[in-house]
């Protein structure tokens, strides 16, 4: 008897449903092409991107813009390509991540479940650290890192992230712990688990989705961090964001686009890639401490 | 001496305070169970023992040792939480060995341990699973389980049943009442559910704001409330209190509107009332019943007559709730009896079975 309203609410729900798809794959589409157009450019020749058809297809594609950039292109005025400075990236966030991330799960559970007088007071000052500008802290830090002697070295680089990540980290594992049951800490003290017994064999298995946030969120800031890789380090020294801009910056005589493209790739393909393994859990994780607070 | 010895337990959070003095001494293989409403310091007192939350003053001693300022760890007591607390990332069987673990039991004993275990509580065939494949049910089995390996000198239990349904409730109930019995483990076992204090207990303790009520077996506490808060806490449906004032010859119920029923002091009065002095008549629902199923062997007893208010038949019996003079009562009767609200039905009071309260202290005089 009510079938005439099912229909039509059935059918503004369809149009509804088409719509969000339709829109949603459109500003897909805006949102990739950027990176289509960098693939494609740096698949090319530099006789065919002179063609001026971006959008284009390569006609022949070829890597070798790929295997220049990385092996022979010019940064500055040494011509051995963007790899050295791919490997010094890695070894400034592997140890950068690991150890901020590490950190800020040990601040989160001793703010959770150690509360000390003034606890409120001291994670109160930690997030703040999370909205002071990049910028603020550049003078202070070189003064830092020069008495320490880590001036352009990748360890000053690792410990700046580290410091300035710290705020971050914490303030994810600290609302992640908020909502893990006390109970099972004391529990677990009850059982004769000390301090460290106890966020290693209780705490930190059950953080994988937060764990993943945290890399995630670590990762992609430090591997794209340019400001702080072109204040503290110059040279050899340099991260990839600071050798992909000097080699974008540096060509001599002809501009070659496909080489810049390739090495921008290069620049990206880290994050991509720990986002594709990770992603999944990205989402889950920044959903996790919300359904269960 | 006592096995376990709570003296002077007080303590403050803030500027409140929670355990107001706490005293309690409990024997060997004694079931303690603490009652009271929420916020009366229950769950507190028993983080106190556990060593879980320190108190600000006092002292406890398990077996002649004193463990105020013990490490939870060192007091050699287990705990069972109300949310079952199970690790998330253990296997039923990690959990239950990871005590022994912490405690540097090897290997093939800690195996040994858990299989007993298992085999006492009945989840053999859950010690792989982790805790996010089991039902309520089973997580407290295996949070006694967690609780049992360790052969504690005290058991802890923290409102364990809270969390099942009702009829889960009553088996597992049935299962720490048989667990106790057949271990002689000491318990305290926090609640507030009077029926599970009733039920489980061999010593009770009500408390109230942080203060001791009373403490006594069961019966005491059932038949003998210390005051009025704790007649009314304990049973259900709860006792009735009805308004009284002592005359010569006995105490008349019922006075306000003229038409008053004067009974027999309760032999349990043994200091004589002042005559015109106002008392309260603690009742259970059982002690007042009808005709047929009265207590031929009471030797004070009186029959009242009085209007049908409510019925209320849970099967075994039916609960008669009736209105006399603007004070209502509810008394026990017979499955059988056939009543309906509005009439009047001859409610007889078993007077043996009275307590009687000073309405203005609330303690029990007689």
């Amino acid at each position: 008897m009510s079938a005439s309203p099912e229909t039509v609410s059935a059918g503004s729900a369809r149009f509804t449903r088409y719509f969000i798809y339709g829109a949603l794959i459109i500003l897909a589409v805006v949102y990739l092409l950027p990176l289509y157009v960098m693939l494609s450019t740096s698949l090319k020749s530099l006789d065919e991107i002179r063609g001026g058809d971006m959008l284009a297809l390569p006609t022949d594609p070829s890597i070798a813009a790929w295997l220049k950039a990385w092996g022979e292109a010019c940064i500055g005025v040494s011509c051995v390509g963007i790899k050295g400075y791919f490997w010094n990236s890695i070894k400034m966030v592997v140890p950068a991540v690991i150890i901020s991330t590490l950190l800020g799960a040990l601040n989160g559970y001793v703010l959770t479940k150690w509360r000390f007088p003034g606890h409120k007071i001291v994670f109160g000052m930690m997030l703040f650290a999370c909205f002071i500008p990049f910028q603020a802290v550049l003078i202070p830090m070189a003064r830092l890192l020069g008495l320490m002697g880590l001036s352009n070295s990748t360890t000053g680089l690792v410990m700046v992230h580290v410091i300035y990540g710290l705020g971050f980290t914490t303030l994810f594992f600290r609302n992640y712990y908020e909502a893990f049951p006390d109970e099972l800490v004391k529990a677990a003290m009850i059982d004769g688990a000390g301090f460290f017994r106890i966020f290693w064999r209780i705490l930190l298995p059950s953080s994988g989705p937060i764990i993943v946030v945290t890399v995630i969120y670590q990762f992609t800031n430090i591997w794209n961090d340019f400001l702080f890789g072109v204040s503290f380090s110059s040279g050899e020294a340099s991260p990839m964001t600071v050798a992909l801009n000097n080699l974008v910056s540096s060509s001599t005589g002809v501009k070659e686009y496909n080489v810049d493209m390739a090495a921008a790739v290069f620049a990206a393909l880290p994050t991509l890639f720990v986002y594709v393994v990770a992603g999944r859990y990205f989402v889950r994780g920044l959903m996790a401490g919300a359904v269960k607070g | 001496m006592s096995f376990l010895q709570i003296k002077q337990i007080r303590k403050k959070i803030g500027s409140v305070e929670i355990l107001k003095g706490i005293d309690i001494e409990l024997e060997k293989g004694g079931f303690l169970v603490l009652v009271g409403p929420s916020g009366c310091g229950k769950s507190t007192l028993l983080n106190a023992i556990a060593g879980l939350l320190p108190p600000s003053s006092g002292d406890i001693v398990i077996d002649g040792q004193v463990v105020t300022d013990l490490h939870p760890s060192k007091r050699d007591i287990a705990m069972v939480f109300q949310s079952y607390a199970l690790y998330p990332n253990m296997t039923v069987e990690e959990n239950i060995a990871f005590a022994l673990e912490m405690r540097g039991v090897d290997k093939a004993e800690r195996a040994k341990a858990v299989a007993q275990v298992a085999k006492t509580l009945q989840i053999e065939h859950l010690l792989t699973r982790r805790p996010s494949q089991l039902s309520g049910g089973q997580r407290q089995r295996v949070a006694m389980g967690r609780a049992l390996v360790r052969k504690p000198r005290v058991f802890l239990f923290d409102e364990p049943l809270s969390n099942l349904d009702a009829k889960l409730r009553v088996e597992v109930r049935a299962e720490i009442k048989a667990l106790h019995q057949n271990t002689h483990a000491t318990i305290v076992y926090v609640t507030h559910d009077q029926i599970e204090a009733m039920t489980l207990a061999t010593k009770i303790v009500v408390l109230k704001e942080g203060i001791v009520q009373q403490v006594g077996t069961p019966a005491e506490i059932y038949n003998r409330p210390a005051n009025l808060f704790v007649a009314d806490f304990m049973g259900s449906p709860a006792m009735n209190m009805l308004k009284g004032r002592a005359v010569s010859g006995g105490i008349q119920l019922f006075g306000a509107g003229g038409q008053g029923v004067t009974v027999r002091v309760p032999p349990s009065v043994t200091t004589p009332l002042p005559e015109g002095k106002e008392v309260i008549v603690g009742l259970r629902p059982e002690a007042i019943s009808d005709e047929g199923s009265a207590d031929a062997a009471a030797a004070a007893s009186a029959q009242i007559n009085a209007e049908v208010t409510i019925v209320e038949p849970t099967g075994s019996d039916t609960f008669v709730t009736g209105k006399l003079d603007g004070t209502t009562f509810t008394g026990r009767a017979r499955a059988e009896t056939v009543v309906e609200p509005g009439q009047t039905f001859r409610f007889v009071f078993n007077l043996d079975k009275a307590v009687v309260f000073d309405p203005q202290s609330g303690q029990r005089i007689g």
